[in-house]
């Protein structure tokens, strides 16, 4: 393993900011895998450590192929980490919102130049994203539709779902499209969590991380197989919103296969705690994201399902 | 009349409300539509609504058609000082035109378009942010450009910015509008959190003149200026490449020549200049940097070239 600053930065009042990568084996940039670019993926940061772990070992072991370099970097904005604040400590910009990067324009634009440099020329990119929206995910994989990656690809992850999203607008400044872009099969790794470590969805992501690794010639470990993923449109995926303001209170589970109807949540008035909405399924299918938190506004998100 | 746009409940005894104040009068269907807070920390907008909804209403029989001010189209961010929506922290002028069926935050916005669209004319106020200040300016992208300038002439602003289109710039309220054919301008001028009363004087004299030309308004109205109309490759982009605190030495609104020095980047700790800042062109300083700490990137100030096809440097705006 060999620690490298692909990028660092100046600040007035702190120490440098150094964004590092962890390279293991040597020859064809074959794979990068990008943890945090916000200051509450901690979750995401945490991921990249657990697969340098496992990288180390392998590495030691002499199972990274050979001509096959393999890049991990797992956190882009600990300045922001470290006191607490989702997006860029200065100006609350976004770093994933930055990209292809310029470096010669403002500082975000410049960190992301700067991460972009050195994540280009690679065969494939993994970005443990994370969503704006609160709550629980099934960890799955996805993919957005620029037409340069095959939808396909995303069962060599051995997730239960993958996920193709077409992208809007503002996804045209993310790493994920920008890699594809640069000619980079590019992918997002989701997990349970964000702001905390769920130790049990990071390991499920480690080792489909692997198993993608695995299945495309760049380790020579074989990891088991685990889903046959299936592959599905995020156009298809059922959103279920909220009726009502109020306390939240969920009666499911995500990964919990539900019945048309079925009654997944409610709301309850925060003052007098009558249930002033109950929340049901239109379709049967399996819940793959539930809100998580006690507040909730009208017309919120609080549920998704894949459809049956 | 003061009306409702679109609300919905928040968690705790309360409604994100959306409201505007709808001026009708006499026979005519022109209607203007004024709309700001889109960012919370962006306030110029706030005076400006008022003094043309004031002026309107007491010289209402000068008023032929409906003249409609969305004064907050983001009111929890302005109560709390938050630039985009607060719990999301997402910018709201990046999810327009939203849906019907989308989120909180996206239903909003539908609404908010819905409402506006069929206007004859919306102008949209921003005031930069709390780090720059801004002469008024209105900023358009080329492919609107033909459409846009003759109106934007009208409104008594410094200059117009002709700018490159930007993809992320599809998801803003004046994209939405002028691709469903309501001719929509937007307004940079000041700095955030703060009022500039020259600047929404100057705006308001600006918004009777447009009125009286859209055929709306028989009162009053002053010579408007003749704005500067500038194409993006004459605006020179002065970032900094150093970190500390920066001390401008020019002033805003300064016509500089290319080298001229403009301000220093300063480090307070060993007390040593961290780096000299000179202009990149000849030309009118119509940006300058307001909020002092400086990174590596942070933009300094903007300047308006002399030479009007002059390709300095490329620059991202962020209405």
């Amino acid at each position: 393993m060999r620690k490298e600053i692909i990028y660092s930065l100046k600040s007035p009042y702190r120490e440098s900011l150094d964004v590092t990568a962890f390279n293991f084996g040597a020859g064809k940039k074959s794979v990068a895998v990008v943890g945090a670019f916000r200051g509450n993926e901690v979750q995401q940061m945490y991921v990249c450590s657990q697969l340098i772990q496992e990288l180390k070992k392998l590495e030691k072991r002499g199972e990274i192929a050979e001509d096959c370099k393999i890049t991990v970097i797992p956190c882009v904005n600990y300045y922001s980490m470290n006191i607490g604040k989702r997006f860029w400590t200065m100006d609350n910009t976004d770093i994933n919102r930055m990209f292809p990067g310029y470096d010669l324009g403002e500082t975000t634009q410049r960190i992301a130049d700067g991460v972009f440099s050195a994540l280009q020329g690679y065969e494939y990119g993994i970005q443990l994203a994370s969503f704006y929206q609160q709550g629980n995910f099934l960890p799955h994989v996805k993919l957005m539709e620029t037409g340069f990656t095959d939808a396909q690809l995303m069962k060599l992850f051995g997730m239960e779902f993958g996920i193709v999203r077409t992208p809007r607008p503002y996804d045209t400044t993310t790493l994920n499209y920008n890699w594809q872009i640069w000619e980079t099969k590019a992918f997002s790794v989701y997990t349970k969590e964000t702001d905390t470590i769920d130790d049990k969805s990071a390991q499920i992501a480690v080792q489909a991380i692997l198993r993608f690794m695995s299945n495309v010639g760049i380790i020579t470990k074989k990891i088991h197989a685990a889903y046959r993923t299936e592959i599905i449109y995020e156009a298809g995926v059922e959103q279920i919103r909220t009726e009502a303001g109020g306390i939240f209170v969920s009666c499911t589970e995500i990964g919990k296969t539900v019945e048309d109807n079925e009654i997944l949540g409610k709301i309850i008035d925060p003052l007098d705690g009558e249930t002033i909405s109950v929340i049901r399924a239109d379709y049967s299918g399996i819940v793959y994201f539930e809100y998580n938190k006690p507040l909730i506004n009208e017309n919120t998100v609080c549920f998704k399902i894949i459809k049956d | 009349m003061i009306k409702t746009v679109t609300q919905a409940a928040l968690a705790v005894n309360e409604k994100l409300i959306i409201r505007k104040n709808s001026i009708k009068h006499g026979s005519s269907s022109k209607r203007l539509c004024i709309v700001t807070g889109i960012h919370g920390d962006e306030l110029e907008g706030q005076y400006f609504a008022y003094l043309l909804g004031k002026h309107i209403n007491e010289h209402l029989d000068c008023l032929d058609g409906t003249v409609e001010i969305y004064p907050a189209l983001n009111p929890m961010g302005i109560d709390s000082i938050t630039r985009g929506i607060p719990l999301f922290d997402l910018d709201m002028n990046r999810i327009f035109p939203g849906t019907k069926d989308g989120t909180m935050m996206e239903t909003v916005c539908s609404a908010i378009i819905d409402d506006i669209a069929g206007a004859d004319i919306c102008i949209d106020v921003h005031s930069s942010n709390i780090y720059l200040r801004e002469l008024p300016q209105i900023r358009i992208s080329v492919p609107t450009a033909e459409t846009l300038v003759p109106y934007a002439k009208m409104l008594n602003i410094d200059f117009i910015w002709v700018h490159e289109s930007a993809t992320v710039l599809e998801s803003t309220l004046a994209h939405s509008l002028n691709m469903r054919g309501t001719k929509t301008l937007v307004v940079e001028m000041g700095v955030g959190m703060r009022i500039t009363k020259e600047y929404c004087f100057q705006l308001f004299e600006g918004a009777l003149n447009l009125m009286k030309n859209m055929g709306m308004w028989s009162g009053e109205t002053k010579p408007v200026r003749e704005p500067i109309v500038s194409m993006n490759g004459a605006v020179g982009f002065v970032n900094s490449n150093a970190a500390g605190i920066f001390v401008p030495t020019a002033n805003f609104g300064d016509c500089v020549k290319k080298g001229d020095h403009i301000g220093d980047v300063l480090n307070p700790l060993t007390s040593r200049v961290e780096a000299e800042i000179t202009a990149v062109c000849d030309g009118m300083i119509f940006t300058l940097r307001e909020y002092p700490i400086v990174y590596g990137g942070s933009l300094l100030a903007r300047i308006l070239s002399d030479t009007p096809d002059e390709v300095i440097k490329k620059g991202g705006d962020q209405q």
